[in-house]
């Protein structure tokens, strides 16, 4: 699951990690009082306006609407605040990230100013190949830390974190020696290394992000960014994470699917999928694109799949504009061949069949759920293995 | 013969009164499974599936299972709150084998048993799998059990469905199994590829071997490059998830392609590198095996 920026930062302050002052704003109203408030804590007259939407890039994005504005704006004054926030409020913003569709922003933060002296990168996240915790550190602040991986590998210091003992300060002085820090700064370093590393663990973060983290010239060491994201697994005993979702960042069709306990990811292509199980789901996604076409949609019905729950996927898929087929593709090893054929009837006949329809059966009672396929009168082509279910569908859909 | 499980394992099911527990603790009899015991704390001194001789006792811990019974293996079918914990009682219990099916254990937990295994010898089979099975002798985990055949093939698979495709492929051909192994979709696990390629590629009855991936991590590469520098024995490769867009996950925690790693293409890339015969489509994977054998 992922959160805001304004929440990450909020979190981590929680947790005594260093952020600037700020404030969220859900009008112009709230952003012009919010920058006045900064204006009077701070000293400066200079504020940033940030655009909260769930993709990176904002910065280098641009609205649809005012094309001459980026998602993140550095203004003077709580007037200015309050015009940029009424443009940008409502309007939708493109960054590389959103896709050319972009995303409506809703919500803004409005930040105090910084004299910058160095922008660094840090975050942690699994290292799949320990088991492992690993925080990693680079000197080249705001860069996508996938391009400091290909062009200078070097630039990237690593710490694992042994889950004993948690991050040691000598693991965060030698990460603060390697950015290059000394003095008050690196001991500033070092404490915020520690707290952050105890956030993520506390918090069952999947990854956490700090792009940039800045030194000021003051000597301070701030997040300027904060990019968390959780561990869905794990959410369950954090209730007030999971109160942070934001649904207007989910796709409505997503969020239904998890509703009936559905694993859906909607996909660009025109074959919408059903299948039981996460693995045998991408494998039937793959061999619709060996025979030439693109899927619709990744749907795992899971391996304790009812018929009402089968109908909900039907009806998920068949919601989808862009679909024009479908195959279903069910190896019932456990789960039973007829169950899958009766949802797939009781879904047909309730939001009717406007495309063509493909089911593949395998394993228990196979001859009873094609049976019931074959008898219910219903436009259903049945297949005798993978193969012939995708060279079926896509020919179908054509 | 076969790979870590067999006629002799002493099965354990941990959470054997709850719904999935029972359903598949009397699978695994019913498939001739030695289930000599069930664990649920609170419910020690029951007697649950008495159809079975003279039925399966329930303890209230690990550590009286294997006293009492002799259990040597165990398989867990708690809820992920519990799930780490029930790992590491069965380790503490001197269990050799622990196979975790529950889905759904968060990360941090992982991490936490992880480190608690490392150095012990209690191996770790999961978890978010569908278990192990030798046809005929022993049935641990969720796999429908009549799809295998006993015979020359080790399959390792990372998926559970998918895993029942390869394997109904292979028995429909004519190809049995020595054993088949699902390690599981979770990004931290026990038993990964390479541990399941060093025990096939010791095994003197497994004459070929599938390996079966997903999108996510690295655990294929290192498999491939275990193949290159030992395996002489044919490998069937097939990797799910070329479709699959990058940051979304598919399914299965693991199953995620960030900051450009875990593709598939990189994952086949490996493979074919190491001599490993590709399936073009999950639907190849038996006949790519049957012509691997053949030449």
């Amino acid at each position: 699951m992922k959160i805001h920026e304004y929440q990450g930062k909020e979190l981590l302050r929680k947790e005594g990690v260093p952020v600037p002052l700020s404030r969220v704003a859900f009008s112009p109203a709230e952003a012009q009082t919010a920058a006045a408030e900064l204006i009077g804590q701070t000293a400066t007259e200079v504020v940033v306006v940030k655009s909260q939407i769930h993709a990176g890039g904002r910065g280098k994005g641009r609205f649809v609407e005012h094309p001459e504005l980026g998602g993140v704006k550095v203004v003077r004054g709580a007037d200015a605040a309050r015009d940029v926030a009424a443009k940008m409020l409502g309007s939708t913003l493109v960054t590389i990230q959103t896709g050319p569709e972009g995303k409506r922003v809703q919500r803004l933060l409005v930040e105090q100013g910084m004299d910058i002296a160095r922008e660094l990168y840090l975050a942690i996240t699994l290292d799949r190949a320990s088991g492992r915790n690993t925080v990693m550190a680079s000197t080249e602040g705001g860069m996508e830390i996938e391009e400091v991986a290909a062009a200078h590998p070097e630039k990237i210091l690593r710490e694992t974190i042994d889950p004993a003992v948690g991050l040691q300060p000598y693991q965060a002085r030698n990460l603060a020696y390697g950015l290059g820090l000394a003095g008050d700064a690196a001991k500033k370093m070092v404490v915020f290394l520690r707290k952050l590393a105890v956030a993520y663990d506390r918090l069952d973060c999947a990854m956490l992000e700090v792009n940039p983290l800045v030194v000021t010239k003051a000597g301070e060491v701030l997040a300027l960014d904060a990019k968390v994201t959780f561990d869905d697994n794990a959410l369950y005993r954090h209730p007030d994470v999971e109160a942070l979702r934001d649904p207007s960042e989910e796709d409505a069709s997503e969020l239904e699917a998890k509703n009936y306990d559905l694993s859906y990811i909607k996909l660009d292509g025109t074959i919408g999928c059903m299948v039981n199980g996460a693995g045998l789901a991408m494998a039937t996604m793959d061999i619709i694109k060996y025979f030439g076409a693109e899927p619709a949609n990744f749907l795992d019905v899971g391996g304790g799949a009812t018929a009402e729950k089968v109908t909900a996927a039907f009806k998920i898929i068949t919601k989808d504009p862009h679909c024009k087929g479908i195959l279903v593709n069910i190896f019932g090893g456990i789960m039973k061949c007829d169950t899958i054929a009766e949802g797939v009837i009781v879904a047909i006949k309730e939001v009717g069949l406007k495309v063509p329809l493909v089911v593949r059966l395998e394993g228990t009672n196979v001859e009873l759920g094609k049976k019931m396929l074959d008898e219910s009168g219903l436009r259903v082509t049945t297949a005798s293995s993978l193969r012939d279910a995708a060279s079926k569908i896509v020919e179908l859909a054509k | 013969m076969s790979v870590l499980v067999n006629r002799n394992t002493r099965l354990v099911v941990q959470g054997i009164t709850g719904k999935t527990g029972m359903f598949h603790a009397e699978q695994s009899l019913a498939y001739g499974t030695s289930v000599v015991a069930g664990v649920t704390p609170g419910k020690g001194g029951e007697v649950v599936l008495p159809k079975y001789g003279k039925g399966v006792p329930v303890y209230d811990t690990v550590a009286e299972a294997v006293k009492q019974q002799g259990a040597n293996a165990s398989v867990i079918f708690v809820p992920p709150p519990l799930a780490a914990d029930a790992i590491l009682e069965a380790a503490d219990a001197g269990i050799a084998l622990v196979v975790c099916i529950t889905e759904g254990i968060p990360v941090s937990d992982m991490i936490a048993v992880k480190r608690a295994l490392a150095g012990r010898s209690t191996r770790l089979i999961g978890p978010n799998c569908p278990g192990i099975i030798t046809p005929e002798q022993c049935r641990i985990g969720i796999m429908p059990g009549y799809i295998h055949r006993p015979g020359k093939i080790g399959v390792v698979s990372r998926s559970g469905t998918l895993t029942y495709e390869a394997v109904h492929q292979l028995t429909t051909l004519g190809l049995g199994q020595t054993t088949a192994i699902g390690i599981g979709g979770d990004p931290v696990n026990g038993t990964n590829f390479v541990d399941c390629l060093e025990l096939f590629n010791a095994d003197g009855d497994t004459e070929g071997i599938v390996m079966i991936g997903e999108i996510g991590g690295s655990a294929e590469e290192d498999g491939a490059a275990y193949i290159k520098a030992h395996v002489r024995k044919p490998v069937v490769g097939f990797i799910a998830g070329t479709t699959a867009p990058a940051g979304k996950r598919m399914g299965h925690a693991g199953a995620i392609i960030s900051g450009g790693k875990g593709t598939a293409s990189a994952k086949l890339s490996a493979l074919r590198e190491a001599g490993v015969h590709i399936a073009d489509t999950p639907s190849d994977i038996g006949q790519t095996m049957l012509r691997a054998l053949g030449g």
